[in-house]
């Protein structure tokens, strides 16, 4: 056996080459720290202007209201033209109208509902039905408010009551970070291998390496269990810090962790050995691995972008793309606890990706030696 | 002086383009990640899965399983019985929601008393509970009004979206999708030029030629504007003859301000190129440079989210000028007056890159 020997001229090359060190630790930091503060679907503060044609009591109320949405920032503006224009600009996201006999139709019987006109910059459609909620539920709650004053809104309705199971506050970090780690451990696992073997091919040490007694099974092996710590690592790394940064809960069990790590980290590493060995250049590497592992980790996998909204084909695509299973599995780790009926299907996922891509590298680098 | 620039030019271009290998990553990544990223990045929740827990036997409580059941939101898949039923399926994520109508909600709203429905939203996924919720709201407000025909509540809310009447997702998606990788690939080509020559020991064959330092950086600069600005012109032929995306604003000051912004990004990669001494390390600086530029754009989620430390910081971010111009020129014709109140920024964020780009590219040369 020459493990041994492979294993101890990876370490040293590790250690004299502080890139592998500096992608496996620096790069989770960075991209947690930017992800993690940045993508954050919890609105609050945007700004909305508001047109008031004859200030009175009433519409004095409704501001007020709006004033009290965590959520909302209303500016009053004296016309619409200069909203308008604000809107435009995107100064603002949006405009509410209140026209001079609002308060009137507002005080008078339901025959005619007092209109309010509310104009959104909906560029960011997403932001737009958010602020549209956001505004309908300042001005539903100040109704109800006046309605136990004067008796205006009709008895006898219907009150939904919500409940939000794992995330009661509705943190977006909690639905991210268990994500984000799961982009982070693609791109460093790829790019550990990637990136670092097809510069050995590039610069014909690895053809050195062929050539000495060492079974190409066994180069791959030395290979993959080097990086394989560096990996595991950078992934403890970046559990502490969803913990302990972000103050995510972690309601699972080490052991459903660990094994979900390890066979995606396997796979990663191998899916980085594959591509460079096909590659052989670094430049090609480097993209075909950009494209091959982030982009699907962070557009197909259900981190941000809901799966089952996805066109049909679409949706078969993501069978394909392990990092979907991983933040499945991760999702319910944090915030849910060891259900195993999500996390045993995953696992197989997983399991499946790491046989095929370790046999691949494995196949190809025998063809490729010729 | 033009002659020996053009020379280096297309020395550089030819190096790009004469490896079958490199070719194929400059063209066809961009147009298989406007595929993905555009049928991939919608916000809209459509057939959510949905269980239902009724303890009632009323027709009002029928009424209201059927309204949630031909919903397009939600499709009903399972009945349930029991709370520990509720909570077992949206654990193992059967469900991403469970409509509960208590026993006496038939009989609440016949006696005009208040009728309770509960909803229990799966909120892994925080963004899709906020929709949910979002369309629930609705079903049931509509659902209130029929009961109670005579009494339309005394205001409504007349609704118009903008720029974008009916919520398309890929209208978003696409005009910042121009910028994010037209601004990847001129930051990959331009920061990994200076490193390969460093990495391969060409370097000092470049600084024997007659090449001024200056000429040297125009030279490596122009490439990566060239590819960067190719890619761009994809996505927006992609975003207009495949997507159908509306493009009301003027194309010339389209092209215009994205030689600006090709600007900027290539003399970014130039910084890192010649603090780079191997290839590698200069795609791993584009990677940790590139992703938090692309994450504080604004390009995911709202700027004003953001704490105020990153928003800050994304003012130097030239993606951000960029998206706003791109997306105000595709869907709301933006006056010429206010593309150039994100202009400037973009011009003053390039001016400094370049002035960077170019004391460092001097410190290398010479």
């Amino acid at each position: 056996m020459h493990m041994h020997g492979l294993v101890l001229k990876e370490i040293k090359q590790i250690v004299r080459d502080p890139s592998a060190i500096l992608i496996a630790f620096l790069m989770p930091v960075v991209l947690l720290i930017v992800n993690g503060f940045s993508i954050n679907f919890d609105a609050n503060h945007m700004r909305l202007a508001v047109v008031i044609a004859a200030p009175d009591e009433t519409v004095y109320g409704m501001m007020q209201a709006l004033k009290a949405s965590p959520y909302l920032d209303p500016i009053a503006l004296p016309d619409a033209q200069a909203a308008e224009a604000a809107v435009i600009s995107g100064d603002v996201r949006g405009m509410l109208v209140v026209r001079n006999d609002f308060s009137q139709r507002l005080a008078r019987s339901s025959r005619w509902p007092a209109p309010a006109e509310l104009a959104i910059n909906a560029t960011d459609p997403n932001t737009a039905r958010i602020l549209e909620g956001y505004v309908s539920g300042a001005l539903g709650n100040w109704l109800a408010g006046l309605s136990t004053e004067r008796r205006l809104l009709p008895s006898g309705g219907i009150d939904l009551q919500y409940r939000y199971w794992f995330n009661p506050e509705l943190r977006s970090a909690d639905a991210i970070v268990p994500g984000i780690i799961a982009m982070v451990i693609t791109m460093t696992g790829t790019l550990l291998t990637a990136l670092i073997v097809a510069r050995e091919w590039e610069r014909g040490t690895m053809e050195s390496m062929l050539a000495s007694p060492a079974g190409m099974a066994e180069i791959t092996f030395a290979k993959l269990g080097c990086y394989f710590v560096l990996g595991m690592g950078s992934m403890t790394m970046s559990v502490f810090m969803a913990i302990g940064v972000f103050g995510l809960p972690f309601r699972g069990g080490i052991l459903a962790l660990t094994a979900a790590s390890a066979l995606f980290l396997v796979f990663a590493l191998g899916l980085g050995l594959f591509i460079s060995t096909l590659a052989r250049n670094q430049f090609v590497a480097a993209q075909v691995a950009f494209l091959a592992t982030m982009l699907p980790a962070m557009m197909l996998s259900g981190m941000i972008f809901d799966i089952a909204s996805m066109p049909h084909w679409l949706q078969l695509v993501t069978y394909a793309v392990p990092a979907r299973y991983l933040v499945s599995i991760l999702q319910t780790l944090f915030l849910a606890g060891d259900v195993w009926s999500v996390v045993l299907p995953n696992l197989l996922g997983l399991a499946a990706a790491a046989a095929i891509t370790v046999t691949a590298t494995l196949l190809v680098t025998r063809r490729r030696l010729d | 002086m033009l002659q020996r620039i053009l020379a280096l030019l297309a020395k550089e271009l030819a190096g790009l383009w004469k490896d079958r290998k490199t070719r194929f990553v400059i063209l066809i990544p961009p147009l298989i990640q406007v595929m993905i990223f555009a049928y991939a990045a919608t916000y809209d929740v459509t057939d959510v899965a949905l269980g239902i827990w009724n303890e009632d036997s009323g027709a009002q409580s029928a009424e209201m399983v059927r309204q949630f059941a031909a919903s397009p939101a939600f499709h009903a898949i399972a009945m349930l019985q029991s709370p520990a039923q509720a909570a077992q399926s949206i654990d193992s994520k059967q469900v991403a929601a469970v409509l509960h109508l208590p026993r006496t909600f038939s009989a609440d709203i016949l006696a005009g008393r208040h009728a309770q429905v509960q909803l229990l939203i799966d909120a892994r996924r925080s963004n899709t509970a906020l929709m949910v919720q979002g369309y629930a709201t609705a079903i049931i407000a509509a659902f209130s009004t029929e009961l109670h025909p005579d009494q339309s509540a005394p205001l409504v809310i007349l609704t118009r979206d903008w720029f974008n009447p009916n919520l398309e997702s890929q209208w978003f998606i696409l005009p910042g999708l121009v910028a994010i990788l037209s601004m990847m690939m001129a930051m990959l080509v331009s920061a990994l030029s200076l490193a390969r020559e460093r990495e391969l020991g060409t370097f000092e064959q470049l600084l024997v030629t007659p090449l001024r330092p200056a000429e040297i950086l125009v030279g490596k600069a122009l490439p990566g504007m060239i590819v960067g600005w190719i890619d761009a012109n994809i996505v927006i032929a992609a975003a207009l003859i495949w997507f159908h995306v509306p493009f009301l604003g003027s194309m010339i000051m389209m092209q215009a301000m994205l030689v600006l912004y090709m600007l900027a990004g290539v003399a970014i990669g130039l910084v890192i190129s010649s603090i780079a001494h191997t290839q590698q390390q200069a795609m791993l600086g584009v990677f940790v440079i590139a992703s938090p530029m692309v994450v504080m754009s604004g390009y995911a989620a709202p700027v004003e989210n953001m704490p105020a430390l990153v928003a800050f910081l994304g003012l130097a971010d030239p993606i951000r000028w960029m998206l706003l111009i791109a997306r105000g020129l595709f869907l709301q014709d933006l006056p010429a007056s206010l593309v150039f109140q994100n202009a400037w920024k973009l011009a003053l964020i390039a001016v400094v890159a370049f002035s960077a780009a170019w004391v460092a590219v001097r410190r290398v040369v010479t």
